[in-house]
């Protein structure tokens, strides 16, 4: 599939590179800042987290880079070239995104064909058919499923159908906000190795948002920790996991996580194995 | 339902034989569902009926009348409901059956040009204003505001005064009262899609504005706005019917229900059948389309899905 893209080297600098990134919404005396001199940078090929309770301002990183939001201040650069405040094509063909909510995302009267189709249509590209069957194959979907209302497929197969619809424009980054959160376990581990799969393959480059550190640590390679609109901590994963975190904040998700069962996500992750095994 | 009880791993669903296999049958597999879904109310069937029988009604019109509606008999005047004139007879001899017949064409050429001309402008004013916001939204509901604070059958009479009485004249009077609620109703349907997920990932391909209003949010909510205007037509046929009772819609001879209750009003009294007649076909064409309507909203509203 990478063939036919134009293929921007990496030459000048990192992939995603974010500049003291400031946000806030409201003017004057009741203006909120909600983020504050956001600065990291994603290689080539990397897959970054940035995790963060509720309210910590990760989503809206993601949103600005996404171009939801045109007032920040600072600069977001992918490829070495500065992001404009509006979105454009050359844009969205080098960073797309994957939603939260399955059930939200995708268009509830148009076929999974129609949603797939779309974004071909915008950029005027050719070949649909075959282009459609082949990501299709790609997120691990039967053929048979093209015809389908969003209505007639489970959450897992919608977030595939969103993750297909994501990479039918060959970007090289995927914004991932959230990805499995919506889902059930078993259905979570699934969609994780497919887009670790889809990585490998592509050779993607990933930013993802979430507040789960097991997602983190299956898929990521560095990760931020954001309080409050800024990042307190940055950390390779593998220490993450191993040794204590140094910083507090960090410590104290880390600890929250332990409590969570590990043993029910091993289980899940089976079985999701062995589900995927007979599908094939 | 056994289709609902899908099981959600992959390969299960995988032999599922309701799959349809090209785009066609997934859009006749949805409308079939609809149906279904249609004729489970006897009300709607009910309504249905009543609508498709004034469509055959205005269709055959010719065939079905048993007089010439505008045929006059001067010896024939007032006759009550018999054998000849099924109906009754009004003040000139006519066959009020006959004009009855030939008036449903007259109510369907309103509800379907004041629907044509109401659908379409409500739908794009409440679109644009919903989706851009801002000082688009201020102007565009400031008129809309304008529109809808005056009663509007006032509003109709004011511009019939102004263009002069006349069937066409109405339509376009009823039609200039009717699109306000229509807009609102998208503006509200559009405020509350335009930040979806599915909006904003059509964004994020790179899609104008155009194409997201046009394919993304304004099919979302021409199902409300079908429900709204099925509704409407029963209010557009109430409307109608006032003009013409006014004296300020059709003019006679035209068989117009509220033209002809309106001339029946003064032998009421004595000949009840003169204002009976029409007034039970309004009553009940505006039932139907209002029991129709209701049907309608269960099955298009997304949200009972």
């Amino acid at each position: 599939m990478a063939k036919t893209m134009t293929m921007n080297t990496p030459a000048n600098g990192p992939t995603i590179q974010v500049d003291k990134l400031n946000l806030s919404f409201g003017i004057g005396a009741s203006a909120n800042q909600v983020l504050y001199d956001v600065d990291f940078s994603v290689e080539e090929g990397e897959a970054f987290g940035l995790v963060g309770e509720s309210g910590s301002g990760k989503t809206t990183v993601l949103r600005c880079l996404a171009g939801q939001y045109d007032h920040w201040q600072g600069s977001l650069s992918i490829h070495g070239q500065k992001l404009g405040r509006k979105l454009d094509r050359a844009r969205c063909r080098k960073v797309q995104m994957v939603f939260q909510d399955p059930y939200g995302s995708l268009h509830p009267r148009h076929t999974v064909e129609t949603a797939l189709a779309e974004p071909l249509a915008i950029h005027g590209i050719g070949d649909r058919d075959a282009r459609i069957d082949a990501i299709l194959s790609k997120v691990g979907l039967p053929l048979s499923f093209r015809f389908r209302y969003p209505h007639q497929l489970s959450g897992g197969q919608r977030q595939r159908v969103a993750i297909a619809r994501a990479l039918i424009l060959e970007p090289r980054i995927l914004l991932l906000d959230e990805p499995t959160s919506a889902l059930d376990v078993s259905v979570q581990a699934e969609i994780l190795n497919l887009l670790a799969d889809l990585r490998v393959r592509d050779g993607l480059t990933y930013l993802l948002v979430t507040h789960d550190l097991g997602v983190v640590a299956h898929l990521c390679d560095r990760v931020a920790v954001m309080q409050q609109g800024r990042i307190v901590d940055m950390q390779e994963c593998a220490a993450l996991s191993g040794s204590m975190p140094t910083h507090p904040y960090t410590r104290m998700l880390v600890e929250a996580s332990r409590h969570y069962s590990r043993e029910m996500a091993q289980i899940a992750a089976t079985d999701a194995a062995a589900a995927s095994r007979v599908a094939a | 339902m056994a289709a609902t009880t899908m099981t959600t791993t992959t390969a299960n669903v995988a032999a599922y034989d309701g799959t349809p296999r090209s785009s066609s049958q997934a859009l006749r597999q949805n409308l079939a569902r609809g149906a279904r879904r249609l004729t489970r109310n006897p009300l709607t069937v009910a309504g249905l009926v009543v609508v498709l029988g004034l469509l055959l009604l205005a269709a055959f019109a010719p065939w079905i009348a048993t007089h010439d509606p505008f045929a006059q008999n001067l010896s024939k005047t007032l006759q009550a409901p018999g054998a000849e004139h099924w109906f009754g007879t009004d003040e000139y001899g006519r066959d009020i059956f006959s004009r009855l017949v030939h008036g449903s064409r007259i109510t369907l050429y309103i509800i379907s040009l004041v629907t044509i001309v109401v659908g379409p402008i409500g739908l794009a004013v409440g679109v644009i204003s919903g989706y851009f916001g801002g000082w688009v939204d201020t102007v565009f509901m400031r008129i809309t505001d304008i529109f809808i604070s005056f009663p509007g059958l006032v509003l109709a009479l004011a511009f019939v005064a102004a263009l002069g009485p006349g069937l066409d004249h109405a339509i376009i009077a009823i039609a200039l009262t009717a699109w306000p609620p229509i807009a609102r109703l998208a503006r509200a349907e559009t405020l509350s899609l335009r930040k979806a997920d599915f909006v904003v990932a059509v964004q994020l391909q790179g899609a104008s504005s155009l194409r997201i209003l046009v394919r993304h949010i304004a099919p979302m909510c021409l199902s409300s706005v079908i429900v709204r205007l099925t509704m409407n037509m029963a209010g557009v046929i109430l409307t109608a019917a006032g003009l013409g009772f006014l004296g300020l819609g059709a003019q006679p001879p035209i068989p117009e229900w509220g033209a002809m209750i309106s001339s029946g009003r003064r032998y009421m009294m004595e000949c009840w059948w003169l204002v009976a007649m029409p007034g039970a076909a309004i009553m009940m064409v505006s039932l139907a389309f209002n029991l129709l309507g209701d049907g309608l909203r269960d099955v298009l509203d997304p949200r009972s899905e």
